[in-house]
């Protein structure tokens, strides 16, 4: 925690700040006829990962292009700490860190010299430079690619240069565009695993295509397709809003499985049932209950087999599925569009 | 301005991060040497000043100096770089006077490399040293709108060797609006102060002033907005090709 405790609070804190560390309103992006980020507004809380889902060209990273500065609004309005980007650019970049997508750096530097290059850019001087970019080069474990050139490095140790450098100054808010993307699969742990370490008092935004990467890190996970923003929740709740969320699974034997569904379709709250055979078992029929609007049925369902004293293998309730919900999302909103 | 040190630091040290530099600086000082003593015949004209080797700095800056300034925002843009130093506390201009001041910078060590030119001279004849101070300076001035414009050039593009090739051209049209054929062309039909406003734009003109060792003010005037014009020209670009 050393590197988050060192730098403490930035000055001007406003009161709304501490609620929302960035706040987005009627954010609006066009790019000609092209309307790339539609009318998005959202807040982000200290100690919050917000993920932001969405299908390529959805708007993700234009909208974190625009939070950081890169790109100036359309119309609408976005704060960092109670700061606005368009009156006081450079005090919101003070306190942003970004990982732009791919994690473009100076390749011709060292990690040594480019974390040195971030930090006197960031304001520190003398020794404050060395404790920084060490601090950051510990966080990142990249003491081994420390004098080497950034483009002789490996995708892994490229991302996580980049990451080095947007957490560097400790900044308030972190944004990160598909920070795992392209890594595999113990970088990508490894990179969440640091995100949850440093989420406790900052907001974080981090993009991502990765359904389970929302799950793993992120509090609360906004859907955006076409510049939209089309859900806003934890992920549990997304998943709630899925499709076949609820579902009940029932193994039983073939000659029960009619009886069964007979006695079930009795239930109320019932969608329907479908009979499948059984994939391990071919005497084995597996009965897959809707309910209506994703009601919880286990307990009534369990009731009814106790009643009926019908034999059943398994039982197992399943959970709504992010990516479920994801295609439903965006590609309704595709169709319709 | 806090950061126009950090970034003149940063973008001055890449330049010497590859042999590349090295190799510039060898091949700036051989071309000198060659249009010096060869085509500007520095020895037969048996005069003790620096004369013929100011007198094809124009020309050599031509091809010279847009590779130095070529990469200044290209390579920005083609490794989308930009996006993060776009995105760091840096304002537009301190990125732009950064990068500019290094390039510049790195050709004036170019330059003061050929300083053994003026001991020679020194050494054969008696030269007037106030005269190779001006055309020192006005070399470094005309590098400096060269600069500028490369500069610029590079911020429209990612492709380097296409910002080389519009640098050359726009610094070509700042040499040629000289040229008495075009000025020829247009004093047969347009008023004089046209044909003397063309004229007037090209860094012939201005720089032929100076190495005479008439430093008049309204020359360096004329580089010193022509490198501001350009930069302008260039924070404009670098905010457009962005969006």
């Amino acid at each position: 925690m050393g590197l988050l405790s060192a730098l403490g609070a930035p000055k001007s804190w406003g009161e709304k700040s501490v609620q929302a560390m960035v706040s987005v309103s009627n954010l609006t992006r066009k790019f000609g006829e092209f309307t790339a980020v539609d009318d998005l507004s959202f807040k982000v809380a200290p100690g919050e990962v917000v993920g932001f889902l969405g299908p390529n060209g959805a708007g993700k990273s234009t909208t974190m292009k625009m939070i950081t500065g890169f790109l100036a609004a359309t119309a609408g309005q976005i704060e960092v700490c109670g700061l606005n980007i368009d009156t006081d650019p450079k005090q919101v970049k003070q306190r942003i860190g970004y990982l732009p997508e791919g994690a473009p750096m100076y390749g011709d530097m060292t990690t040594q010299r480019f974390l040195g290059f971030i930090a006197q850019v960031r304001g520190y001087r003398g020794a404050e430079i060395n404790n920084r970019i060490d601090a950051a080069i510990e966080r990142l474990e990249l003491e081994e690619v420390r004098y080497q050139t950034i483009e002789t490095l490996s995708k892994g140790f490229k991302r996580r240069v980049g990451l080095a450098q947007a957490i560097l100054h400790d900044p308030s808010v972190l944004v990160l565009d598909e920070p795992t993307d392209g890594l595999d699969p113990n970088q990508k742990y490894q990179v969440r695993k640091l995100i949850k370490d440093i989420a406790s008092e900052k907001a974080i935004i981090i993009s991502t295509h990765i359904l389970e990467e929302v799950d793993a890190v992120c509090s609360r996970a906004l859907i955006i397709a076409r510049g939209r923003l089309l859900a806003d929740g934890t992920p549990t709740e997304l998943m709630t809003r899925a499709e076949g969320h609820n579902t009940i699974e029932l193994v039983t034997g073939a000659a029960q499985a009619d009886a069964l569904q007979q006695a079930l379709s009795g239930l109320s709250g019932v969608a329907s049932i479908d009979t499948t055979i059984s994939r391990d078992n071919a005497d084995n029929r597996v009965l897959r209950l809707r309910p209506n609007d994703g009601a919880d049925l286990l307990d009534s369902v369990n009731a009814l087999i106790s009643e009926t004293n019908l034999p059943v293998q398994q039982i197992h309730r399943q959970q709504g599925r992010m990516e479920q919900l994801f295609r439903q999302l965006t590609t309704t909103d595709t169709e319709a569009g | 301005m806090n950061n126009l040190g950090t970034i003149f630091k940063r973008e001055l040290a890449s330049y010497f991060l590859t042999p590349l530099a090295y190799i510039f600086i060898v091949i700036f000082l051989l071309l000198n040497g060659i249009f010096t003593f060869y085509l500007g015949q520095f020895f037969q004209r048996g005069q003790a000043d620096l004369q013929p080797f100011f007198e094809f700095h124009p020309y050599l800056y031509l091809i010279l100096i847009p590779p130095i300034a070529m990469r200044l925002w290209a390579e920005e843009h083609k490794s989308g770089s930009i996006e993060l130093l776009m995105t760091l506390p840096i304002s537009l201009a301190e990125a732009v006077l950064g990068k500019f001041l290094a390039a510049w910078c790195f050709t004036a060590v170019a330059l003061a490399g050929t300083f053994p030119i003026w001991l020679t001279v020194s050494y054969l004849g008696d030269p007037d040293h106030g005269i190779i101070i001006a055309g020192y300076l006005g070399s470094l001035l005309m590098a400096g709108a060269y600069l500028a414009i490369g500069s610029a050039m590079s911020a429209v593009t990612q492709n380097q060797v296409i910002a080389f090739v519009i640098s050359v051209l726009v610094c070509f049209l700042f040499i040629v609006s000289g040229f008495p054929i075009v000025l020829d062309f247009f004093s047969g039909w347009a008023p004089a102060f046209v044909v003397n406003a063309i004229a007037s734009l090209s860094f012939l003109t201005h720089f032929d002033a100076i190495i005479q060792g008439v430093i008049d003010l309204k020359d360096i005037i004329y580089f010193a907005s022509l490198i501001g014009f350009w930069l302008f020209a260039n924070a404009v670009l670098v905010e457009i090709k962005k969006s």
